[in-house]
């Protein structure tokens, strides 16, 4: 089974975001990237068809050699899954837990909201979003550290694929998240802090 | 071009409460705009469905009705709702974010050479369509610039459904062409993962913790909080995904709502799919080392500081105040 695994870099977590002079985007310069946490998931379940039917995992990733525009949409929508099915003309299924291969395909787990799940039979070549959980990330030892150097990597610009896109939605201008209640930040010690909350807790909310 | 088009879903043959966020979403733009709103509902049998939606709208409702689309399948939907929409020609087409959403709808705006714009938690004048990135850390306003419809979904609880107009909407029924061939995957019926035993949804005060916790290792600390304050304990989807704790304790979009008296964030940064589950709540603390955390967006009261060096301060004066 050949399986394609796409995935993309994300500011760190715990990364500060800061907005740019124009408010058109954040501060890129001085920021970390780390490997977006459920792309792992779905990088996890490839490996695993692959050592358990064998094959090919080919990951690819779109983006600038680091800053640029198509990682930027990119970051928002997180529909590529669906987007790539369409334009391939491919059936998918999304949300996907738990993928086992059958003769005629696959059969797949999908989440619903609210702790629901269903099965799902889809024929290949298929593509398939992956949901975090499904499966235990495995982490990266000496040795395949060592081998990943060796690996292939290929780049592909935009113009030899012929890609031209005008867009058609326009990401005008970003700003920090307005605040929905105003917080009561307790200062000092945590102990300080701590004794504060619970005032809170005893008179204000009174559950205590 | 013109009206808005709003796409109803149904949960166990009711009105689901997002469609009807949608809807005053889709109601608040039509305003704006001067337009006509219009409602689809789904399925293989649709008149129930239409009879209740139509309660609720100004404008008419159209009965998207197919034996083939008694359960859902993307292919199915997609399908169907191209056709509508070539047939109707609305400017702008109004969905609930659901994960049903999120399955076809980037398709059907692909299909259409646009971009569905996903999760919008408010509309301004423009229209600007604001939606958050980066896990909440940043807000984006949006504009459409495509030559087709306007494809926006908007975020549960960002719309009050209580704003929906009062009507008594026409009703008439649009049959897609859809072949049996074309629907490609084959659903099964939904299934419920595990029994749930716990009934966070009843609880009235929950200690919740999230990744700052940082290993499995770390959770007995939250543990001993819940305990002292005589709270369920709950997590963030991290935490289950990890193993730390059940899934069943998961609370947030793919786990379970709740509305207690005092939920007490712990290392939780608040993301969406958490706040979602948890913003009903009548009293939110935050405790957190990043001053930035969405969670201080939501929270009443709030520490920033190290979880390790104020959840054991905090357990202890709780437990003196008990004395």
């Amino acid at each position: 089974m050949k399986i394609i695994v796409a995935i993309k870099q994300v500011p760190d977590r715990d990364a500060q975001v800061r907005i740019d002079a124009h408010a058109k985007w954040i501060e890129e310069s001085d920021l970390q990237y780390a490997l977006n946490e459920s792309d792992a998931y779905a990088l996890e379940e490839a490996l695993q068809l692959k050592e358990k039917h064998g094959g090919e995992v080919v990951v690819v990733s779109a983006g600038p050699e680091r800053v640029g525009q198509t990682i930027r949409e990119d970051l928002g929508l997180g529909q590529t899954g669906v987007i790539v099915a369409e334009l391939l003309n491919l059936p998918h299924a999304t949300l996907i837990l738990h993928v086992e291969k059958t003769d005629s395909g696959l059969t797949v787990k999908r989440e619903l909201e609210e702790g629901w799940f269903q099965t799902i039979e889809l024929p290949t070549p298929a593509v398939l979003t992956i949901q975090s959980g499904g499966n235990k990330l495995r982490y990266a030892t000496l040795m395949g550290i060592k081998r990943a150097k060796t690996k292939e990597v290929r780049r592909v610009t935009a113009a030899e694929l012929g890609v031209e896109a005008a867009p058609v939605v326009l990401l005008d201008r970003v700003a920090l998240p307005q605040k929905q209640k105003s917080t009561q930040i307790l200062p000092g010690t945590p102990k300080e802090a701590a004794a504060a909350l619970v005032e809170k807790l005893k008179f204000e909310v009174r559950v205590l | 071009m013109s009206g808005v088009l709003v796409i109803f879903e149904d949960r166990a043959g009711k009105i689901s409460r997002i469609s009807w966020e949608a809807v005053a979403a889709g109601h608040k733009l039509a305003a704006s705009l001067g337009l006509p709103v219009t409602a689809a509902v789904i399925g293989a049998a649709t008149e129930s469905l239409a009879a209740e939606t139509a309660s609720k709208i100004t404008g008419k409702v159209i009965r998207v009705e197919h034996p083939l689309l008694g359960q859902y399948t993307a292919d199915g939907f997609t399908i169907a709702l191209h056709q509508l929409i070539q047939s109707e020609s609305p400017a702008y087409v109004v969905f609930p974010h659901t994960y049903q959403v999120r399955d076809y709808a980037p398709a059907l705006a692909a299909r259409l050479n646009e971009v569905l714009i996903s999760d919008v938690i408010s509309i301004a004048d423009g229209p600007v369509f604001t939606r958050q990135l980066l896990q909440g850390r940043l807000s984006g306003n949006y504009r459409h610039t495509g030559s087709g419809p306007c494809l926006v979904s908007v975020q549960a609880g960002a719309f009050r459904a209580d704003a929906a107009a009062t009507g008594s909407a026409e009703i008439s029924v649009f049959t897609p062409t859809i072949e049996p061939a074309q629907i490609r995957t084959k659903p099964g019926e939904p299934f419920r993962g595990s029994s749930q035993t716990i009934d966070l949804g009843s609880a009235q005060l929950i200690v919740s913790v999230g990744r700052g916790i940082k290993e499995a290792e770390n959770i007995p600390l939250v543990q001993a909080l819940a305990t002292a304050l005589g709270a369920e304990l709950a997590a963030s989807r991290p935490i289950c995904d990890n193993g730390w704790l059940p899934m069943e304790r998961q609370v947030g979009s793919s786990g379970q709502s709740v509305a207690p008296k005092l939920y007490l964030a712990v290392g939780i940064s608040g993301a969406i799919q958490h706040l979602v589950g948890m913003k009903a709540s009548q009293c939110v603390v935050a405790i957190n080392k990043d001053p930035d955390a969405p969670i201080f967006e939501i929270a009443d009261y709030g520490i920033v500081g190290d979880l390790f060096e104020v959840v054991p301060a905090l357990t202890e004066a709780i437990k003196a105040a008990k004395q």
